[in-house]
């Protein structure tokens, strides 16, 4: 145990911890969302992340602007963040509603054992990196640096720079989007229903498959935005980064209570943050040990997450 | 219905019984290749597909253009062939590949097995049916103290390359504040240790293999304020490092081992945080290696890579054995063992343990400039 | 098309089962005498020279070892998810466990150094592996199934962890080696070059295989005891409906218990085992995609039924060697089938999930049970 180096480094930690828990958050709302309405786990739903962010260095790469690119001035900045973000969204929008279509849509009328539906999610899961870990050899692919980071402020002597704060940022932005979504259009109250009672929202005419696969799609979405701000912040990636990020994300969800999105932003936060002081105390190679300890202690002693499971219960 | 069932069982087994027979000639033919129209074989072990294959295949290209020239310059002489064994650098494949190295006795010595994980799988087996071992391009010490009665090892371990790489920042950047990483792998943990042998850090700190957020570490490395960073490990990891620590205005020298060699390692850090970064390789730069670059190039269409080299001189040292009239695994091993000769890389002379002569080993420092990895300098022996 | 397989498919299962049925209806004696020959090849299989099916480019010998271990830990797993139906996605760790267990309390190189022969080891493995199923099962047994696979991957990975960055017990990625293994000596007689080598060595696999081949063929037996048992019957009542075994009288928590114990307590031997024949052994051994095809041998074979993991783990393990002879090169570049075969095997448990759960060799029901296979027949 390093008390004193954690005390010391104390906001540091804390600043990195938010920062990496904030891209957790808008993963783990995939999970969250298809778990609220599906009662599934979407082992998938890393594999979709990873997806997304291959396709912003292509986007990047395919309009010009290659690994070793400067984008100048704040309007390109801007402009390429918007096509990163559509690239991204888009390619992981198309890679959830693909598993949907292929892994639960074809069993879901035989209603199987929710174990067969995990079972398909973790063979979509293996199809998807191993496709893409194959076509690419494996190799890493990079993207170009798009914002330089910069020190915009100091908190108690750590320096807090202009990534850190967009990343955050853009994940509580694009979190509260989703949230007006659900709660105030017809199309979140069809999610609702759904989620809240599936065959009384089938009989009131709600298109049931229809809302599965929008869910699949919000899911894909808010993976895209975390696949941006994953490749603005770490810069490359490879078809095996979907995995730890995925699993961490799931236990973010746990953590917040599944099925609940205030809960996801709650537990991908905090999840980041335990995780850094995990590192701080008892040495960083024990990062990734402190969010399965994280994982496995609450699910043995309080299930339902610290918010508890409530995407049908209005609140959403 | 009876009847037919046992009937087609009975079939069933009269057949397993007749391949049987048919198997116990089968098993011999294969033996019959040490006769007068001399043929050997000779093996290459390591990763020709996977995540690692880049190095395999730079290896097995080394050998296969040895064995190419000599058999152009002697289309009379005893046929040898390059068997090429893909382990995919992955140790639960060794043994199984090198068990059919030693069923196969017209097999007599192996370029390989290329990395240190496979090696310890693979060695003891090797070594137990007396198959001349002499590996290109692992690096770890400790192979040698096995007790593996043939292994060789061609080129420097990394305890001359770490304590290289120390001078090199002692000396050379005459950094002051060093902060050693190491990723814990076999390979990056030894490296740094041995660099810690040299400079003394101000602080230490690891990595993990498919690690991406770093934030703890450059908080750690950022408190320590060093002017140059030592990172033991590979440029998987390396890359994402490398450009999260200057993107956090981190701007001390960076310093790595061979496992950074690679473009992988520009792909992941962006031009411009890789620039100035140090590898440290004990294997020299192929274009000082005599007409073995052109050669290379003009063979295999690719500019020769890191071990190509190595493995070269690794398969030359068998052909001479070859050429000398060695072709049984004892004979060959007793030829490998009192071998001195000159290569293109370094001079060989094996030890009891089967290593080179140390203090004879080159230790290259190469640079990244403009997004290409270029050597530099030879790093001054003590 | 879709339909037209699947006729085929009915078909194939159809004349599998025919053949099933007049397994059964022949005589006792018969029954005996052919198991005993087919045992008996089974021990001859590495000697036996059959076209085609025999490896080249890798030890044939060393392939049925694998394929061998790999059946032990499909029969182990069975229990878990196909008896008790627990879907359990970190078995990797039990394995691992049982390998560390070895390792550590025979190498001379561990930290412990109590250079315990490797038939003390096994049981050590045996009871240590047991009691971290139960340590596990303990508190997650109760969450739902799909929570509980999700505890169990991070214990899977949790274990590997713990292997790479706790050096100071397991040394890491950097492993241990001289794993002891078992005592013996080759016999004149057998083969020329083996007289005195270690039977158990790492010169020759044969005595390994013959070894890990009768451990598979108790642990089958006892598994298949086990099942036809008052707790084999209990694991059924659970899987199929927990809460009417409940107020059957079924203690559902402690059956599970049971059946996490008994597949952690396989799993650790079959790492016991992998342990000795490795010789050394590290923390790479131990990724959690190697998981990931163990449930993938299981449910592809069909769980539940012995006869269909081992055809599973056959599938998984001698599938990828026996490609490796086609050499095929695409750009000059070989393929290596051992790449593809994650690929491969995670397209076959959607299509096979989809279409056949049950898997490909079905678990038959016997006619004091219930009908449970037809339940998922159900027209769509």
């Amino acid at each position: 145990m390093q008390f004193e180096y954690w005390l010391d480094n104390f906001w540091s930690l804390t600043v990195g911890g938010l920062t990496q828990g904030a891209i957790y958050a808008l993963v783990a709302l995939g999970y969250t969302l298809v778990y609220g309405v599906l009662r599934l786990i979407n082992f998938a739903h890393s594999e979709v992340f990873m997806i997304g962010t291959f396709a912003v260095p292509i986007a990047w790469t395919a309009i010009g602007y290659g690994r070793d690119a400067h984008p100048s001035g704040l309007g390109s900045v801007v402009l390429l963040f918007a096509v990163g973000l559509i690239a991204a969204a888009l390619a992981s929008a198309a890679t959830a509603m693909l598993v949907e279509r292929v892994a639960y849509r074809p069993l879901r009328p035989k209603n199987p054992p929710s174990l067969i539906f995990l079972i398909t999610a973790i063979g979509a899961s293996v199809v998807l990196s191993e496709a893409v870990g194959l076509l690419v050899k494996r190799k890493p692919m990079g993207a170009m640096t798009l914002i330089q980071p910069k020190e915009v402020f100091t908190i108690f002597g750590t320096s807090v720079d202009n990534v850190q704060l967009l990343v955050v940022g853009a994940a509580i932005g694009m979190m509260l989007l989703l949230d007006q979504f659900i709660n105030r259009t017809r199309a979140g109250r069809g999610v609702r229903a759904v989620a809240q009672n599936p065959d009384a929202a089938a009989l009131m005419g709600v298109n049931r498959d229809r809302i599965i696969l929008m869910i699949f799609m919000l899911g894909g979405i808010m993976a895209g935005g975390a696949a941006l701000l994953y490749m603005i912040k770490v810069g490359s990636t490879k078809y095996d980064a979907g995995f730890l990020l995925g699993v961490k994300a799931f236990a973010a969800a746990v953590l917040g209570g599944i099925g609940n999105l205030r809960g996801a932003l709650l537990g991908g936060l905090l999840l980041g943050v335990v995780e850094n002081w995990g590192a701080g105390l008892i040495g960083d190679k024990w990062i990734d040990a402190t969010a399965f300890v994280v994982l496995v202690v609450i699910l043995m002693f309080r299930p339902t997450g610290l918010l508890g499971e409530s995407l049908g219960r209005a609140r959403a | 219905m009876r009847q037919k069932f046992v009937r087609a069982f009975g079939g069933a087994a009269v057949l397993a019984l007749a391949l049987g027979a048919s198997a116990a000639c089968a098993d011999d033919t294969k033996n019959s290749s040490s006769g007068s129209d001399c043929k050997v074989k000779i093996a290459f072990f390591g990763a020709l597909s996977g995540g690692n294959a880049n190095l395999g295949i730079n290896i097995k290209d080394g050998a296969k253009l040895a064995i190419d020239q000599y058999t152009k310059a002697n289309p009379n002489g005893c046929k040898i062939e390059l068997v090429q064994k893909d382990s995919q650098g992955d140790e639960k494949q060794a043994p199984a590949i090198a068990d059919a190295i030693i069923g196969d006795s017209s097999i007599i010595g192996v370029v390989g097995p290329a990395f240190s994980g496979e090696s310890k799988a693979a060695n003891p087996k090797l070594s137990g049916a007396g198959v001349t071992i002499i590996t290109p391009s692992a690096t770890n010490p400790t192979l040698a103290d096995q007790g593996w009665k043939t292994f060789h090892r061609a080129l420097g371990n990394d305890a001359a390359q770490g304590p290289a790489a120390g001078r090199y920042i002692k000396d050379v950047l005459k950094a002051q504040k060093v902060f050693v990483i190491d990723d814990t792998s076999e390979y990056g943990k030894g490296l740094a240790d041995q660099v810690k042998k040299v400079v003394t850090p101000v602080a230490t700190g690891t990595t993990s293999k498919g690690q991406t957020d770093f934030s703890a570490l450059i908080t750690a490395i950022k408190a320590a304020g060093p002017d140059a960073i030592y990172y033991g490990g590979y440029y998987a990891e390396g890359g994402p490092f490398l450009k999260a620590l200057r993107g956090q205005g981190v701007k001390a020298t960076f310093v790595g081992g061979d496992g950074l060699k690679d473009p992988g390692l520009i792909e992941g850090a962006g031009k411009e945080a890789a620039e100035g970064t140090v590898v440290t390789c004990p294997c020299v730069p192929p274009d000082k290696a005599g007409n073995f670059a052109a050669d290379y190039k003009a063979a295999t269409g690719q500019e020769a890579g890191t071990y190509s080299a190595e493995a070269f001189d690794a398969a030359n040292i068998f052909i001479e054995g070859i050429k000398a009239g060695n072709t049984t695994r004892a004979k060959m091993e007793a030829f490998v063992d009192g071998y001195n000769g000159k290569g293109i890389t370094t001079t060989f002379k094996f030890t009891d343990k089967g290593e080179i002569d140390l203090s004879a080993v080159a230790v290259w420092a190469y640079e990244v400039k403009d997004g290409k990895i270029v050597a530099k300098q030879e790093i001054p022996k003590p | 098309m879709m339909s037209k397989l699947r006729a085929l498919d009915n078909r194939r299962l159809g004349f599998l089962s025919g053949i099933g049925d007049r397994w059964h209806a022949l005589p006792k004696p018969w029954r005996i005498a052919f198991g005993l020959a087919f045992v008996v090849f089974l021990f001859a299989l590495p000697r036996i020279n059959i076209p085609f099916f025999r490896t080249v480019e890798t030890d044939f010998t060393t392939v049925l070892w694998t394929v061998a271990i790999y059946v032990l830990v499909a029969v182990g797993l069975n229990v878990v998810i196909g008896l008790a139906g627990l879907l359990d996605l970190g078995y990797i760790g039990f394995f691992a466990v049982g390998a560390y267990s070895v390792a550590l309390f025979g190498s001379p190189q561990s930290v412990l150094a109590t250079k315990y022969p490797w038939l003390v080891c096994v049981p050590i493995a045996i009871a240590l592996t047991m009691l971290s199923g139960v340590l596990l099962g303990w508190p997650t047994l109760r969450v739902r199934g799909d929570y509980l696979a999700i505890v169990t991957l991070g214990f899977g990975e949790l274990i590997r962890l713990i292997a790479e960055k706790g050096d100071a017990l397991t040394n890491g990625p950097r492993g241990i080696a001289e794993i002891p293994y078992p005592p013996g000596k080759w016999p004149a007689g057998v083969n020329s070059e083996w007289t005195g080598l270690d039977m158990f060595g790492p010169v020759t696999s044969l005595g390994w295989y013959w070894l890990t081949l009768v451990l598979v063929i108790v642990c089958m037996w006892a598994a298949r005891r086990i099942e036809h048992s008052r707790v084999g019957r209990a694991w059924l009542a659970i899987r199929e409906d927990e809460d009417a075994a409940e107020i059957m009288g079924v203690q559902a928590f402690r059956f599970k218990l049971w059946a996490f114990a008994i597949g952690a307590a396989l799993g650790g031997l079959s790492g016991a085992i992998f342990a000795g024949k490795q010789n050394f052994m590290s923390s790479g051994s131990f990724e959690l995609m190697t998981s990931i095809l163990f449930v993938a041998m299981v449910v592809i074979g069909g769980s539940g039924n012995l006869a269909g993991v081992t055809l599973g783990a056959i599938l998984v393990w001698y599938l990828p060697f026996k490609l490796q002879d086609f050499n095929i090169t695409i750009d000059g570049e070989r393929i290596n089938f051992t790449e593809y075969r994650l690929l491969l095997f995670g397209l076959a448990l959607i299509v096979i999930m989809t279409f056949r759960p049950q898997g490909l060799l079905p678990k038959r029901y016997r006619s004091s049970q219930p009908p449970a296979a037809a339940k998922e027949e159900v027209p769509v």
